[in-house]
């Protein structure tokens, strides 16, 4: 019974999809090959990013990773948040994951937070794409607000949990 | 073309993890296989969420209801389809392209593409179950309201109002 608990939301769109199919074939054949195309593409960056996170775990100690990143990292840490999340490839979904480890590795909660916002928006390898298709200005100006905003948003979100809602968020990333 | 790279940089280091460590090795792979499987129900809903609403909400749609209005309300429109829909970078970017050229405004573009990229709505039960209930919300509305901003500055720099 724990499995279809677990699988609940998978099983719910299994439902959606069957639902999709019956009012509308040709829709209910073009979310599956959606689907397929979006599953090859979370197999392409999901798998290596888990990797990567148990190799981190292991490999990099606690100590290292709050001097550079952690309570007391200031300036330096808001850089580095920044610079780890635009270097990055992939969906969002991808960073959650690795907020997760930097929760265990005793990351500053405004570091995560920033670094959840680049990956969003300022990836370096889209930011050359973006350049490519909608011109520099464009890219350029997106780059240029988004920067401030990310460490806009992710202070104004520290400002409004407090001390216990934040362990609580470090206490559940340590069973992820 | 960027998963070759990722999976070729990740063969590296587990090799070089390997040799340097067997066990250490070991329990990376099992944590990594651990928070996998954690993850992996949710990933599985999020991804069959996104075949059924891209089918649903088709690109001719979605261009014909940006390209069609200007003003605020388009870049509201625009902003909630860019919210709600999950398309990567590499299909958003050239059909933003294609969308300027048929005529659509650099605000509702900018809106959209904005949305897309900080707001998740169908991820939102990936980022829950990290960051919790209100920080997700909080964090969408956040990026969703700032979107608005970005499009009034590129409306403001790139094109005309």
């Amino acid at each position: 019974m724990n499995w279809i608990k677990k699988y609940k939301f998978f099983i719910f769109t299994i439902l959606m999809m069957m639902i999709l199919f019956f009012i509308n074939r040709n829709m209910g054949i073009k979310a599956i090959y959606i689907t397929g195309f979006s599953f090859k593409e979370m197999l392409g960056v999901i798998p290596p990013i888990f990797i990567l996170l148990g190799l981190l775990d292991v490999w990099v100690p606690k100590e290292t990773m709050m001097k550079y990143m952690g309570d007391k990292s200031g300036i330096k840490g808001i850089i580095l948040s920044i610079v780890l999340g635009s270097a990055a490839a992939g969906p969002l979904y991808g960073a959650f994951p690795i907020a997760a480890v930097f929760m265990k590795k005793g990351v500053k909660f405004s570091n995560i937070l920033i670094f959840i916002g680049a990956w969003s928006t300022t990836k370096i390898p889209m930011f050359l794409f973006e350049i490519s298709s909608l011109g520099f200005k464009f890219a350029i100006t997106r780059l240029i607000v988004d920067v401030p905003g990310i460490i806009l948003i992710a202070y104004i979100l520290c400002s409004i949990v407090d001390e216990k809602q934040i362990k609580s968020i470090y206490k559940n990333a340590q069973s992820m | 073309m960027n998963s070759y790279i990722m999976y070729g940089i990740i063969s590296i280091l587990l090799v070089i993890s390997y040799w340097k460590d067997q066990k250490k090795t070991k329990i990376a792979l099992k944590k990594a296989w651990k928070s996998f499987e954690n993850i992996l129900p949710q990933f599985l809903g999020v991804i069959m969420l996104v075949g059924i609403l891209l089918s649903v909400l088709n690109t001719q749609m979605i261009s014909q209801i940006i390209g069609a209005q200007s003003g605020w309300v388009g870049v509201i429109i625009s902003a909630i389809i860019g919210a709600i829909t999950l398309i990567p970078g590499f299909v958003a970017f050239p059909t933003a392209a294609m969308l300027l050229k048929g005529g659509a405004g650099y605000m509702q573009i900018a809106a959209f593409i904005s949305t897309l990229m900080m707001v998740g709505v169908v991820t939102a039960p990936i980022e829950i179950k990290y960051f919790g209930k209100r920080i997700t919300i909080m964090r969408n509305v956040l990026a969703f309201l700032f979107s608005f901003f970005v499009a009034y500055i590129i409306g403001k720099v790139v094109g005309t109002i």
